[in-house]
């Protein structure tokens, strides 16, 4: 209970520290934190898979993803340095913070319930999370992922193709090379006269 | 298996999420930061996804894990192709601006 009002309370911060920061770094690191409160709030939701994915795919690709554009963005624009190095100051809250997660770790490691079963409606057993095959487990998730589920999981794939395609067309160095006739009339003309005249030599 | 299940009332979750969600539309409606805009539609998936995965626990159904999935898959891909309307855009017009952007050719 404690841990879910800790937890909004970083959530709801950590949404209006992104939405108001100043520049887009700072907003991906409030973004940051949002996201690895909402993978702790996961857990407690006995998803624990998409807490790993909400840590992997958000945290890790698509966050990387906003800071390669506003690299991007901003390179040429304003100079690298300025001011001291920032790191000495963030080693405190750093340190501060590891030692928190690492505390929290052991602390929930080593107050881990027992079994429960029970069985739901979807076929599940139900317990604690991080026991294989109860409800929300990595491999219940998927089970159901690759079973009932496995249509949509394909659609996700076609998805996720689509997009690609689409960034390459968006975003592509030069348009898609589509020769024109004349161009192409041209480009044997001059290859004919090149093979001519190596011969004439 | 029933609400009590959930750590704290049910009603604490989709106020939690009603107030992220409305905190990116906030977001969204207000900065003129396209990137940040973008960051604002991923509080509001998030949000979305936290529901989902609420009430998956609320009925003990996993249906819920896997349209979370889902979102989060889609959210990848949105991401991915507005960066790149981002780069195109800033590309042709040296500065980013959501309010100057009115045309959407590529």
């Amino acid at each position: 209970m404690i841990g879910f009002f800790a937890l909004a309370v970083l959530l709801i911060v950590s949404a209006i520290w992104t939405i108001s920061a100043s520049k887009p770094v700072y907003s991906v690191v409030a973004l940051l934190m949002h996201f690895a409160a909402l993978a702790a709030m996961y857990v407690t939701l006995n998803a624990e898979f998409l807490a790993v994915t909400q840590i992997i795919v958000y945290s890790g690709a698509i966050l990387v993803l906003f800071l390669f554009v506003i690299a991007l963005l901003s390179s040429g624009v304003a100079p690298f340095a300025q001011g001291p190095d920032r790191l000495p100051k963030a080693v405190l809250p750093a340190g501060i913070g590891l030692l928190v997660g690492f505390g929290l770790l052991v602390f929930g490691v080593s107050n881990a319930t027992p079994l429960v079963t029970a069985v739901t409606n979807s076929g599940s057993l139900v317990g604690p999370t991080g026991r294989a095959n109860v409800f929300g487990s990595v491999a219940d998730f998927g089970k159901a992922l690759f079973t009932t589920h496995l249509l949509p999981f394909e659609i996700t794939a076609l998805i996720l193709m689509v997009a690609v395609i689409g960034v390459v067309m968006l975003a592509g160095d030069t348009a898609p090379y589509v020769p024109r006739v004349d161009q192409m009339k041209r480009a044997r003309r001059d290859m004919r006269e090149a093979i001519l005249r190596e011969g004439g030599e | 298996m029933d609400v009590s299940s959930l750590p704290v009332a049910l009603s604490s979750y989709i106020g939690l999420s009603l107030i992220i969600f409305f905190i990116g539309l906030a977001g969204v409606i207000f900065r003129r930061n396209p990137l940040i805009v973008l960051m604002s539609i991923e509080l509001m998936w998030n949000a979305a996804n936290l529901l989902f995965l609420t009430f998956s626990k609320v009925y003990m159904n996993n249906a819920g894990h896997i349209f979370a999935f889902l979102v989060i898959t889609v959210a990848a891909a949105e991401a991915a192709i507005g960066l790149a309307i981002v780069v195109v855009v800033f590309r042709t017009k040296k500065y980013v601006d959501v309010d100057d952007v009115r045309a959407l050719r590529g």
